[in-house]
């Protein structure tokens, strides 16, 4: 029989209802291995009684006939959602012992559907970074190694780095995400995982730890396709405490699965093609054109001239959002106050001086540089015009096309250590997830293959505003076609 | 467009961030390297293009005027890192 840590959301779903064991097994099962599980650090706090409490409820709702759409599925939270009652810190030290006083919309939907929940995962410190190598918490370690029979410590990627650390070593089924530029879909690829950025707007903020407000969105993170697709449906939906919520129906993307892609055209954008990618990235993105031609997409090359803008864009929008949002940090309702003896300034100053980590700065820094009088309409303005034309051009090219395939990473997971001493080539590696942040639209990843050194390769699909479902169907068909069952062998 | 030591200090006053003399040398290289980089998006044209308010079209909506919360003053202090007689606390700032 399989072990109860490689089923998948559906299969322990549908199992827990059929009666092929209990919730308290399964809660059990994962709370055993997270525990095992310890080397890779993808977790910050484990709440192994909140999994079995929510377990022993689901047995409960079993017997009275009461199912939920999750009744019986233990996942993770990343720590960027706030959580009642258990420490939510963004994987900073200025929030360190934070003990939410409300949940956060994502997780309250997850739970109030019988969710339970293993524990809160490590991630880059507020989400800023594409390793896990920011955290407060220490780095996480990848799962996966490569094949040369060398044991150097990989990137999960980031920011969700305990999220897709956790799934594809199968600690938890599925984890929440969040992505600004790339933050679910990066480590997905990195990981062999799946993962969903929705349309703007589908996931409430509410009780998310705040980055750059105008992209920052939550969204699954799982093994595989149809997971995402019952997990979204649950945290997606209209809330009227975040004033960007769209006040739309969720559609029921489960059921309207289907890998019958004829009559869908697919782009392929030019100016992803960029150089100095390794050639095995190339050689995914022409077996994802054939596996989508093979599900019947008709393919189109099409083109999104201001590509390569979209990546400093980010850079001074995304901190400039930050710079505004992470104000709220001095020291006086919440987390860590520094050590002055000083005036109130001083104390702030302390405050923020010894609870942000370097990168969370630099990031702050750049975002008040960019704000401040004088460079406003150079940087922050310019940025904003250039972000309007980036969106025209997906515009545009919905004339053409109805999905687009891409990349999702220039390259497979690095070393840990290997990129932390140069931010923009750090930064480089969301050069394909970011453009789509920008426009607000869907994207996700999907595992596509392995390179020659045996690590996770991953394909982005991104979507119409709205067409979620447009996007899983895709990553569906790739799933079925690219034959990914690599997982990675367990030496934690 | 550089910064130099003295604007490095400026924004981090601006930010509300104590730099030490070592954080500032660090600090300059590194931000002068991003604005470098972003220094890109000058050539762009952007002629007649309105800068972008809204990710997905949306309508901001109004809420109705009323109370739907409060009554929470323990749990609202409950992560103060300093709290006195139902209040949060700072240092002194009125002599």
């Amino acid at each position: 029989m399989t072990a109860i840590t490689d089923l998948t959301v559906a299969e322990i779903r549908d199992g827990f209802r059929a009666g092929d064991f209990s919730a308290r097994e399964v809660a059990s099962a994962f709370n055993s291995a997270v525990e095992k599980a310890k080397a890779l650090n993808a977790f910050i706090v484990a709440t192994p009684e909140r999994a079995l409490a929510a377990a022993d409820q689901a047995d409960r709702d079993r017997s009275d006939d009461h199912l939920r759409p999750l009744s019986g599925v233990p996942i993770g939270i990343k720590d960027l959602f706030a959580t009642k009652g258990v420490q939510t810190t963004a994987a900073s030290g200025i929030l360190k012992g934070f003990k939410p006083a409300y949940e956060s919309t994502v997780s309250d939907r997850l739970f109030a559907a019988g969710a339970g929940m293993l524990g809160k995962l490590n991630m880059d410190q507020f989400a800023m970074g594409s390793s896990n190598e920011t955290s407060a918490f220490g780095n996480v370690i990848s799962p996966w190694r490569r094949n040369d029979g060398g044991n150097v410590a990989l990137t999960p990627g980031g920011s969700s780095g305990g999220s897709a650390a956790a799934v594809s070593a199968r600690i938890v089924p599925a984890a929440t995400g969040t992505d600004t530029g790339g933050s679910i879909r990066q480590p997905a690829a990195f990981t062999g995982i799946a993962g969903i950025k929705p349309t703007y707007g589908r996931c409430s903020r509410w009780g998310i730890v705040a980055f750059a407000s105008s992209l920052d969105q939550a969204g699954p993170m799982a093994r595989t396709v149809t997971d995402c697709a019952i997990l979204l449906e649950v945290m997606s939906g209209f809330d009227p405490k975040d004033s960007t919520s769209l006040e739309l129906p969720v559609p029921r993307w489960e059921a309207g699965l289907s890998s019958d892609l004829k009559g869908k055209r697919v782009g392929i954008p030019k100016e992803y093609r960029i150089d100095g990618v390794p050639a095995e990235i190339d050689k995914v993105w022409d077996e994802g054109i054939a596996w989508l031609r093979d599900a019947g997409a008709e393919i189109v090359e099409v083109s999104l001239p201001h590509t390569r803008h979209a990546l400093p864009t980010y850079y001074i929008i995304a901190p400039a959002e930050a710079s505004s949002n992470l104000a709220r940090y001095d020291g006086v309702r919440y987390g860590l106050r520094g050590k002055s003896d000083g005036s109130l300034t001083e104390m702030y100053e302390a405050t923020r001086a010894e609870g942000f980590g370097d990168e969370v700065k630099r990031r702050i820094m750049m975002g008040t540089y960019v704000l401040s009088a004088g460079f406003y309409d150079a940087y922050f303005n310019r940025a904003q015009k250039v972000r309007a034309l980036i969106a025209r051009d997906f515009r545009q090219v919905w004339d053409e096309c109805d999905l687009l395939l891409a990349p999702t990473a220039p390259s497979a997971a690095f070393g840990l250590g290997e990129k932390s001493d140069d931010p923009i080539a750090m930064y480089l590696n969301d050069v394909f997830a970011v453009p789509a942040s920008l426009a607000g639209l869907p994207a996700m990843s999907v595992p596509g293959g392995l390179d020659a050194t045996g690590l996770p390769l991953g394909l982005q699909i991104i979507g119409k505003p709205l067409d979620e479902q447009g996007v899983l169907n895709a990553a569906l068909a790739i799933e079925q076609r690219s034959g990914f069952h690599a997982r990675p062998e367990a030496w934690w | 467009m550089s910064v130099d030591t003295a604007t490095v200090r400026h924004i981090a006053k601006l930010a509300r961030i104590a730099v030490t003399d070592q954080d500032v040398e660090a600090l300059v290289p590194e931000l002068n390297g991003i604005l470098g980089w972003i220094e890109q998006l000058q050539q762009v044209d952007v002629e007649g293009i309105e800068p972008m308010t809204a990710v997905i079209p949306n309508e901001l909506r109004m809420r109705h005027d009323v109370v739907t919360d409060g009554g929470q003053r323990d749990a609202i202090l409950s992560n103060a890192p300093v709290a006195d007689h139902g209040f949060f606390a700072v240092p002194k700032v009125i002599e």
